[in-house]
């Protein structure tokens, strides 16, 4: 008996995660039409680019610069073994630019401004703003998500793009300011070594983390329980979800692309 | 009185059949019939919890039925995909339960922004109308506050201002006096009733002010456990011998509930 009920809430457990996945890709779906169907509302898509952009710009910076000073500490120390404290360059930048830009970009973002949104979108909800929407021949998706969505494929490469120049700065002050690594070799290096294949990979990699992101953040407020605790768990699950799947994502991605 | 609708005349401006809706294991709605004249004001009263506000929201389709039929203004409203049925929400003004203000507008903007997004007006009308139906709500000079700034009854009046100001055909009303004073609440209902005359629009109150409510209805509908148990004019009505009403009426029903269902502590 206690293994029939067992197998009972497996499958329970299986055919809702495959229900919430259904809804998770139609709300995705959606979102992506109707942001390309009129009417268009471009203000909504730029206060979002500054909410999510603009105004997660300073965490971005700061992260940048500790990340690029940390990578100039450690990189330097490892290197000098090896007497190769002129790859310091190529280590930081390529460290940045194929991984650590895009997924700690992407990580930042989704706690400050993901975070936000889904608790946002949550209070909407149980408020029944979005059922005002709705009564009045507004559509919902197309008004609140779809405009979040847009800035997020513009936002998350911009920042990105960003982090990842701040943190090479950030490791040539340290590495070369600091600690007497040749600054001339640090930059030569990294010249030499990335490529344009390693840029494209670092902005798939925004465009595709700002999708998940904003997508999975949208998609649990938007859904959230119409009660207290159910913000807090939306929120909760929308940073953690997000998180999750950026990581996943970064390692498909490296694996195909790289 | 009636309005056209594609040349026809039609007389009722809702009719609803059959309708059932169960959330999980309760059956909320369990077969309601209602037909809501066009220019009347319908007033729905019944216990809390015995679907008032489910029924409301199936009008718009906010809540899909499980089965039954709505026709709005001629139109089977169910199987209308969402153009047809945005369509006919652009008929409906509604005021919800806890106002559903735009918590991040202003009142102007709040009360503005059915107009603004879903009609071609020029600011220039626009302003002009959104203060006169704000003054109408007795909100005037209230423009600039935030939602969060207002008490529950100002935020009731501004939700309501913005119900009104698209001047819609269908005006659906959940508890538009909750959490009013005796003044404000028939300053409201004078306000209703004023509107209703003006436009001669349909209107589907939801209330508890009973029998408050009563003077500005023309007919009323007692629900009572998921159906529609009592309809007609108010004196048809207040007339009745239905014991469930009769409960209603004097206070009783909610009591008699708690009694049956003591909550433990």
């Amino acid at each position: 008996m206690p293994i029939v009920e067992l197998v009972e809430r497996l499958g329970a457990f299986i055919l809702d995660g495959i229900v919430a996945l259904g809804n998770f890709v139609l709300f995705l779906f959606r979102s992506v039409l109707y942001a390309m169907l009129p009417p268009y509302k471009p203000r909504l898509a730029l206060r979002q680019v500054r909410i999510i952009g603009a105004e997660s710009l300073m965490l971005i910076v700061l992260i940048s610069t500790f990340t690029g000073m940390v990578l100039g500490l450690q990189g330097y120390h490892t290197l000098h073994l090896f007497g190769a404290e002129d790859s310091l360059g190529t280590l930081v930048g390529l460290a940045l630019v194929r991984e650590l830009g895009p997924v700690l970009a992407a990580l930042m973002i989704a706690a400050r401004a993901g975070s936000a949104m889904a608790a946002e979108l949550g209070s909407m909800q149980a408020s029944e703003q979005i059922d005002a929407l709705t009564v009045m021949a507004i559509n919902p998706l197309q008004y609140l998500v779809s405009p979040r969505m847009i800035a997020g494929v513009v936002s998350f490469p911009i920042l990105t793009v960003t982090f990842n120049v701040i943190g090479i700065w950030a490791g040539y002050l340290v590495g070369c300011g600091l600690l007497g690594a040749s600054g001339g070799a640090y930059f030569n290096n990294l010249a030499a070594n990335m490529t344009r294949h390693d840029i494209a990979l670092t902005l798939y990699k925004a465009l595709v983390f700002g999708v998940v992101v904003m997508s999975v953040c949208c998609y649990k407020g938007y859904h959230a329980k119409r009660m207290a605790t159910g913000i807090s768990r939306a929120t909760t699950e929308a940073v953690v979800l997000s998180s999750v799947l950026v990581l996943a994502w970064d390692y498909f991605m490296g694996s195909i692309l790289l | 009185m009636s309005f056209e609708s594609n040349g026809t005349t039609i007389a009722n401006a809702i009719e609803v059949r059959g309708l059932k809706h169960r959330f999980d294991r309760q059956q909320v709605l369990d077969g309601v019939d209602l037909t809501v004249p066009t220019g009347t004001i319908t007033t729905i009263v019944g216990p809390s919890g015995c679907g008032k506000t489910v029924f409301l929201k199936h009008l718009n389709l906010l809540l899909r039925p499980d089965s039954g039929s709505i026709t709005i203004d001629g139109i089977e409203i169910t199987k209308l995909g969402n153009r047809g049925l945005n369509a006919v929400r652009e008929k409906f003004g509604m005021l919800f339960q806890a106002g559903a203000l735009f918590d991040s507008m202003s009142v102007f903007d709040n009360v503005s922004f059915p107009l603004v997004e879903k009609t071609d007006l020029a600011p220039q009308q626009i302003n002009p109308r959104v203060r006169q139906t704000l003054a109408a709500v007795g909100l005037e000079g209230m423009e600039d506050k935030f939602p969060s700034e207002l008490s529950g009854g100002m935020q009731k009046r501004a939700a309501l201002a913005r119900a009104l100001v698209t001047q819609p055909k269908i005006l659906m009303l959940d508890e538009p006096t909750t959490g009013l004073d005796p003044t404000r609440t028939g300053s409201i209902h004078r306000l209703v009733r004023k509107t209703q005359q003006d436009f001669g629009l349909t209107a589907i109150v939801v209330s508890h002010d009973v029998p408050e409510v009563f003077s500005i209805s023309d007919r009323v509908a007692f629900m009572h456990r998921g159906k529609m148990k009592l309809v007609g004019t108010v004196d048809e009505v207040m007339a009745s011998d239905d014991e469930d009403f009769k409960q209603f009426l004097a206070g009783r029903a909610a009591g008699d509930e708690l009694e049956n269902n003591p909550v433990s502590s």
